[in-house]
């Protein structure tokens, strides 16, 4: 397996289908009462999160501590970091304490490649910036699998703000690593340059693109984009690209409507869509422990 | 060594004022050349140039050295140092210092840390604007008076075009060139390297060719219509370059400079996120290094100018938006000119020394620079091996280590430099 995690790029497809096979394993532990299994005991992992993120954050803990490891939760505000401290200091600190893996979040892409200079430990990106958050990726993929028992031959839309997104990245690299079909839609303002090479079809108009449809992705869109003039207005956006109820009734039965939260419900989606059975929202987030565990568990050898 | 009579032998001599190229000696005497040509000469310190190539001095338009105000990142003596030892003899060091260079005061400082560090030439390029507000026009007449040849605001470009336009037809009278750093403001707000596929990938904000092209070609314009000596920094982009090539067809007075960077590698070069390499300009695609290449070849393109930006450890090791632009290049841009362009063929030998040392010699109009190398003239001069391996590692002479080549093998290295007469970089060690 590989040392660090920093990019969907890195993982062959013999090394998604692996991640996803542990997680299901890991899966099992988390139905069970006692939700522990000693697999990294006396293992360090430490949680270096440079901007918000409850859900990666506690997904990422939970997942250490089922495995027994113990976990060490460092964030920005109020640490050594809001006094001017560096990345390269805190990682030389965190590798003094002998962290055995970092996980990291971060508002500028490439971080958790410029970490793993520092540091001998396991590096996974939690999400950097604009560039990959291939964790999520990976959840993503299990869920995917999980529904339809393969990935091969799907057809999935990614929705929205791609250019802006590092979920987007990592799913559509997984996903076409994968055999499956994407379509990146959105606003030609917030599709990236080149597209077409990372291995997805762009379509600017939504609609066309709901009927044949396995897997239907909505992407946040903040609305900071607006005011950076990527769209007229949120009204606008909404309207063009938001999943509203009339969109799904476009989406073929069986369709998945996914999402990686949090969500701006009324923007890129309709409050009521995200309630639909058809929405698994919610089983992104409890698959997302899993594939953390099996992650973890594959990185830190944790067999020895 | 301070040996008044001092006779370099037996280096091909390439010298593109001349057009002289092949073996000769070259005997100096009290600073200057004596005599070119076989023969030897006596009571002379004899210095055995077998093998490498003597060529006049390199002259560098574009360096920062950073004093007045961040002598942690460079200063002019160590500035100087590292021209030396990569060749150069005369360099012209930007106006962006704490306090600015827009006034006489500063001038003089730098000239006279010059002065005293004795390396090499340093030619302070004065502020066109005070504080590189891109508003008032500073003085430039009284720096003018100073010595001052060249004008930029590099590192932000003239924003509006009126004050441009003064400023070209105000340097008229004392005929001084005006160097603009092209780059349209909003298109390149928050960007962090070249927009295109890596930058998609990389998942860092880009910014088109077309920011540095837009300004390029209003500032032709303003050349054409003012009649004003205009020099473009750095082009980065094949527009630029045709921009240029279409301006002096019509003959309009305007020099452009390009950096060894942007002639050896591309925005891929930065996938590892390797914040030495992040430039600005930024690396552009190869598509755009192949139009730089030919540019050069054909002379749109005037001079290969290092853009020696120092920075401090601390600052370039960052997460990669958050490390400010620039690399250091006096140490190596000889060698990677030599290694990337005209080993390959691109470039002949004497284009190189035409582009690096005869052509900005004259844009900065140091006079004592860039050849003719011939008896009479004042001794500046380089001799390297072009045969020479070395791999770029620090330390450096310059006070920084923030070079975008760090880890690669060149091939060419600067053995010797004589200033004004002294060997002031021998077997290539500053001697002072």
């Amino acid at each position: 397996m590989i040392k660090h995690l920093l990019s969907m790029t890195q993982l062959s497809r013999e090394d998604v289908t692996r991640v996803l096979d542990t997680a299901n394993s890991f899966r099992e532990v988390g139905t069970r009462v006692i939700k522990k299994v000693p697999a990294l005991r006396g293992r360090t992992v430490v949680n270096l999160f440079y901007e918000n993120s409850t859900r990666t954050r506690i997904s990422f803990e939970l997942a250490a501590k089922r495995l027994s490891a113990d976990v060490i939760n460092f964030s920005s505000g109020g640490s050594s970091v809001s006094k001017g401290e560096s990345l390269k200091d805190t990682a030389l600190t965190l590798q003094a304490m002998g962290a055995d893996a970092i996980v990291i979040r971060h508002s500028s892409s490439g971080s958790p490649a410029t970490l793993t200079r520092w540091v001998t430990a396991s590096v996974l990106n939690a999400g950097d910036g604009t560039h990959e958050h291939p964790t999520q990726g990976l959840l993503d993929l299990y869920t995917i699998r999980e529904r339809f028992g393969r990935i091969e031959g799907l057809r999935a839309a990614i929705v929205g703000d791609v250019l802006h997104s590092r979920v987007a990245r990592s799913l559509t690299f997984g996903l076409s690593k994968m055999g499956a079909e994407v379509t990146l839609v959105g606003p030609p303002t917030l599709i990236p340059p080149d597209a077409p090479a990372w291995g997805a079809e762009v379509s600017y108009e939504l609609d066309p693109v709901l009927p044949k449809l396995d897997v239907c992705y909505m992407l946040r869109v903040q609305r900071e984009r607006q005011r950076q003039q990527f769209f007229p207005s949120v009204r606008e956006y909404s309207s063009l690209y938001g999943l509203s109820r009339d969109r799904v009734a476009m989406l073929p039965e069986g369709c998945m409507i996914m999402h990686p939260g949090p969500m701006n419900r009324g923007v890129e989606i309709a409050s009521d869509v995200a309630d639909l059975p058809q929405s698994v929202i919610t089983e992104q987030v409890t698959n997302g422990i899993a594939v953390r565990m099996s992650l973890l568990y594959l990185m830190l050898g944790g067999a020895s | 060594m301070t040996a008044r009579r001092v006779l370099l032998r037996g280096a091909r001599l390439v010298d593109p004022a001349s057009g002289h190229d092949g073996v000769a000696d070259v005997l100096v005497e009290d600073g200057l050349v004596a005599a070119v040509g076989d023969g030897e000469a006596t009571r002379a310190t004899i210095v055995d140039c077998g093998g490498l190539v003597l060529a006049p001095g390199l002259v560098d338009l574009h360096a920062h050295l950073r004093q007045p105000g961040r002598e942690d990142k460079e200063t002019v003596e160590t500035g100087s140092r590292a021209a030396a030892e990569g060749g150069y003899t005369a360099i012209a060091a930007m106006a962006n210092t704490e306090p600015v260079a827009d006034n006489v005061a500063v001038i003089q400082e730098v000239l006279a840390l010059a002065e005293k560090a004795g390396l090499c030439e340093v030619h302070p390029v004065g502020a066109i604007t005070t504080g590189l507000a891109g508003e008032a026009m500073s003085e430039i007449g009284e720096m003018a008076g100073a010595g001052v040849r060249l004008f930029s605001d590099d590192g932000n470009c003239i924003p509006r075009s009126r004050v441009l336009r003064m400023a070209l037809e105000y340097a008229r009278a004392f005929d001084v060139v005006i160097a603009d750093h092209c780059e349209d403001a909003s298109l390149a707000e928050g960007a962090q390297m070249h927009e295109g596929y890596t930058s998609s990938f990389l998942g860092l904000a880009g910014q088109p060719a077309e920011t540095e092209e837009i300004m390029a070609v209003r500032d032709v314009l303003l050349a054409r219509l003012t009649g004003g000596r205009l020099h473009l920094c750095h082009l980065s982009s094949a527009g630029s370059v045709d921009a240029v090539r279409r301006a002096k067809a019509h003959g309009v007075r305007v020099t452009a400079e390009v950096t060894p960077h942007h002639l050896s590698l591309t925005d891929e070069d930065l996938t590892d996120y390797d914040t030495n390499r992040k430039v600005n300009p930024p690396l552009r695609s190869a598509e755009d290094r192949e139009a730089l290449r030919a540019g050069l070849a054909e002379g749109t393109v005037d001079a290969v100018a290092t853009d020696h930006a120092p920075h401090a450890i601390e600052d370039k090791e960052q997460e990669f938006d958050q490390a400010p632009p620039g690399t250091i290049g006096l140490e190596t841009a000889l060698a990677v000119v030599l290694t990337d362009l005209v080993g390959p063929g691109r470039l002949t030998l004497s284009r190189a020394i035409e582009a690096m040392s005869t052509a900005p010699g004259r844009i900065l109009g140091a006079s004592g620079h860039g050849g003719p190398v011939e008896p009479g003239r004042e001794a500046n001069l380089v001799a390297f091996d072009p045969e020479v391996d070395w791999v770029v590692e620090a330390p450096f002479a310059s006070r920084s280590r923030n070079s975008a080549f760090l880890g690669r093998t060149l091939r060419g290295r600067v053995v010797h430099t004589m200033f004004r007469g002294e060997l002031v970089v021998q077997d290539g060690k500053a001697q002072r």
